[in-house]
């Protein structure tokens, strides 16, 4: 990537099967267009997404990390998206003290209905995280100043 | 049978595993009577010239304390791991960063101009700096060079096995060291001296249904010595911290600070804890929940306190 002009966002996405993937399939069967830089993980519930996935994304190399799930108090599961409801706070808090832009990781509730939310998120996200440039944790680990004089 | 060859070694560390080993009290004299001890600096006059004669493997067991810091704990460990057959990273400083760890959200030169010149008691007008080298009428004087980035000493060098603790509790040291005696050890990478489960399966305190709408810091209250801390609101780290211990903090009344680091098949404890803690929040909408977590003054700190450079992240990016 030689500038931010030419760097491509890798966005993880962690969607809930009930809804926010369903939702993720009806934007493709509506041929509605949002850009191909998130990579769909899909997963039972918001409430699975552990914490450690999202920074297992950020220290393999995403740039951002989105997570979706059924609106609150429709989880299929009566409660799981409440525990990502819950977790998500307090993980942007250390998340900032990482020194890690609030506006790479966000969550999201989007329906099965909701194609055109889903592919107005994806596109915003993109667009926010290419404004903000390659986070590269991956590549960041001990490559400073372990040397010595 | 011949005496084993030992040696200990501390890195950055503050000194805590050492009185850990002293603290066998009379039974350091079985330890005398196994063991000759080949380097010690916190106890012997050993000099590190000594330890480069040594051929290869020459050490039987090198118990290292302390994470790895500069170039002089980095030499250390590549020394030592050399020379020793058996390499043991001893205390949560090795095995995880520990509280040396934590300069993790700095970087060399936010270190620096912290210690050297913002603290409140620090008068250094000069702006004052090691150096590495310093030439004096006498001849060069040396320093070891600071890294940015604190590391774990199974980060710099292969660890046969892991013995964590701040300090590690002395009964299970003696377990250990009695383990290398009979030649019982387990497979290497294992961590000794530990339970597999967490703290909260030692903790004897009683147990209900966790919904917490406020969180209180161990200086604001004096928990009830029954009830389990997370229930009444204090941070305690054992949901996520390998026993092994014998819940000896939460013994004393005060919450788990998570020195055991993580369970075995738990990768990050810092992220486990922060889940642990989240879901235990009484909060069904954003804002309620906004409410409590604003109450956690540093999860950072509070969540990685032993195992920053251990964590998935490792550091802060600065």
């Amino acid at each position: 990537m030689s500038g931010k002009n030419s760097f491509e966002p890798r966005i993880i996405g962690f969607l809930c099967r009930w809804c926010s993937y369903q939702g993720a399939d009806l934007a493709g069967t509506s041929r509605r267009h949002y850009p191909p830089n998130m990579v769909p993980v899909r997963v039972m519930c918001s409430g699975r997404v552990d914490p450690t996935f999202v920074l297992k994304a950020i220290a393999d190399g995403a740039d951002g990390v989105l997570i979706c799930g059924c609106h609150p108090g429709d989880c299929h599961y009566q409660s799981g998206n409440f525990n990502a409801m819950r977790r998500y706070p307090l993980l942007m808090k250390a998340l900032e003290q990482f020194g890690i832009e609030k506006e790479r990781v966000r969550l999201e509730w989007i329906s099965a209905s909701e194609s055109e939310k889903f592919a107005l998120v994806v596109k915003e996200m993109t667009e926010t995280v290419r404004r903000l440039g390659p986070l590269e944790w991956n590549r960041r680990l001990f490559q400073e100043g372990q040397r010595k004089t | 049978m011949a005496k084993l060859k030992l040696a200990l070694y501390w890195a950055a560390t503050c000194g805590g595993c050492e009185v850990a080993v002293l603290d066998l009290n009379e039974k350091i004299l079985d330890v005398a009577a196994a063991a000759d001890i080949y380097l010690w600096p916190v106890a012997m006059d050993y000099k590190y010239k000594d330890a480069e004669a040594w051929h290869d493997k020459f050490i039987d067991v090198c118990l290292f304390n302390g994470a790895i810091r500069n170039s002089e704990g980095e030499h250390l460990a590549k020394l030592l791991r050399a020379k020793s057959k058996v390499m043991v990273a001893f205390g949560s400083c090795a095995c995880f960063g520990g509280i040396p760890g934590l300069a993790n959200v700095a970087d060399r030169e936010g270190v620096f101009a912290r210690v050297y010149g913002e603290t409140p008691s620090t008068d250094n007008s000069d702006g004052t700096r090691p150096q590495t080298s310093f030439t004096v009428p006498e001849g060069e004087l040396t320093l070891p060079y600071f890294y940015d980035t604190v590391k774990t000493l199974g980060q710099t060098v292969p660890v046969d096995y892991f013995l964590p603790g701040c300090p590690p509790v002395t009964k299970q040291i003696w377990a250990v060291v009695q383990a290398i005696v009979a030649g019982q050890l387990p497979p290497p990478g294992s961590f000794v001296g530990v339970a597999e489960k967490s703290v909260c399966e030692e903790c004897p305190r009683v147990k209900e249904e966790k919904k917490v709408t406020a969180f209180v810091r161990p200086h604001q209250v004096i928990p009830q010595p029954e009830k389990c801390l997370l229930e009444q609101g204090l941070i305690c780290c054992g949901p996520a911290t390998r026993g092994g211990c014998g819940a000896q903090c939460v013994n004393a009344n005060m919450p788990c600070r998570g020195c055991y680091g993580p369970t075995e098949r738990v990768t990050d404890q810092g992220a486990k804890m922060l889940s642990a803690i989240a879901s235990i929040i009484d909060a069904t909408d954003e804002a309620g929940v906004k409410k409590v977590v604003d109450q956690i003054v540093d999860p950072l700190g509070t969540f990685y306190r032993f195992g920053l450079p251990n964590s998935l992240l490792t550091r802060v990016r600065v």
